[in-house]
């Protein structure tokens, strides 16, 4: 065997083996992280407004609402809110209990004392939480498979946001989603399902 | 006599319209007719709001809302807000919005909208909130933003005038 045979048999071996990895990595299909309605949610753990930390664990046994907002927000936030106030209103007081927590993507400029006060001007059950930096926030988006983009504008900037209220069940399970969209006796009759579903 | 009455009725309607309490104003300038800006009352602290109106190029040129200001803020923009699925995005016209010859283009919840920014103090429906509007052809107008409920939709100012 001469030097020449050695380098081309090398060589095409090499290429052999690239070829397959490439093929093991582009053709074997991903398994999924996880199947249906288990993919949204997981832990996370996020001080409240109101001093206290909310984390998936102490929310087990309660079915619950969470919402991706901020207050520079002038439309979808601040209308979702009130939907979500005339909701709990309208069903009375099999909803009692029940908590929407409202996470803020601009946790720069959402402090817990101005969620406190613009939370105020909606139903009590409402609860801002804030993540303490980007690693939580990115956590929790990632949790609930939502998304958030800061946005540069002429005078700063605004965030683009996943806009759905998520529902989650009394075990921490991904129920479904109310929309704006959706008419109030819509939503209302999938509350009513979430609140029933012990 | 009966065409009479009409036109009395008619007047009368008119009156209503403009001298009515609560009813956002419509205005003029040049070429453009901007019908009943308005805009939602503020949950509290928050900072900033949307203003919305339907304006309407009678003219043959192109005109573009630029700029504006509002009273109660300190800064005034022209946004654009679309759903894609369940993400709400929102972006700055920053070339403004443009208002083509023969067509009107309205501002309203989940589209168009000039962006109070750094409000100095909330919005309180029922109250009007003196800005101006600032076109690239047409000029600069006075107007005043009637401030409707929180989630109001102002189907009413939807129309044209």
């Amino acid at each position: 065997m001469n030097a020449l045979k050695i380098v081309r048999i090398a060589a095409w071996s090499a290429i052999a083996i690239i070829t397959a990895a490439l093929l093991v990595v582009l053709l074997n299909p991903r398994p999924p992280e996880s199947s249906g309605t288990a993919a949204i949610g997981g832990p996370f753990r996020l001080a409240a407004h109101d001093g206290r930390v909310v984390s998936a664990e102490s929310l087990k046994g309660q079915p619950f609402a969470l919402f991706f907002g901020f207050t520079h927000c002038p439309d979808v936030c601040p209308t979702s809110m009130l939907e979500i106030t005339n909701d709990l209103n309208a069903l009375g007081p099999l909803a009692r209990d029940f908590r929407v927590y409202f996470v803020t993507v601009d946790p720069a400029r959402d402090t817990a004392e101005l969620l406190k006060d613009y939370l105020g001007s909606f139903d009590p059950r409402i609860v801002g939480l804030v993540p303490s930096g980007e690693a939580e926030l990115a956590g929790i988006a990632r949790a609930f498979r939502a998304i958030y983009r800061k946005v540069e504008t002429p005078s700063g900037y605004t965030m683009d946001h996943t806009a759905s209220i998520y529902l989650m069940d009394a075990k921490g399970a991904f129920f479904g989603t109310l929309d704006s969209r959706e008419r109030p006796h819509d939503r209302q009759a999938k509350l009513r399902r979430l609140l029933a579903r012990k | 006599m009966s065409a009479r009455l009409l036109a009395a009725c008619a007047a009368f309607l008119a009156l209503l319209g403009f001298a009515g309490p609560g009813l956002a104003q419509d205005y003029q300038i040049g070429d453009l007719k901007i019908a009943q800006p308005w805009a939602r009352a503020t949950p509290s602290g928050a900072k900033v709001a949307g203003g919305f109106m339907t304006i309407r190029n009678t003219g043959n040129l192109a005109d573009r809302l630029v700029g504006g200001s509002a009273a109660p803020a300190g800064l005034f923009e022209i946004h654009e807000m679309r759903m894609e699925g369940s993400v709400m995005r929102m972006r700055a016209l920053e070339k403004g919005l443009e208002i083509a010859p023969g067509q009107s283009v309205t501002l309203r919840p989940g589209g168009f909208h000039v962006m109070f920014l750094d409000l100095k103090s909330p919005l309180r429906e029922g109250e009007r909130v003196k800005g101006t509007l600032v076109f690239e052809r047409a000029g600069t107008i006075e107007v005043e933003f009637r401030v409707e409920a929180r989630g109001a939709m102002g189907t009413h100012a939807g129309h044209a005038p």
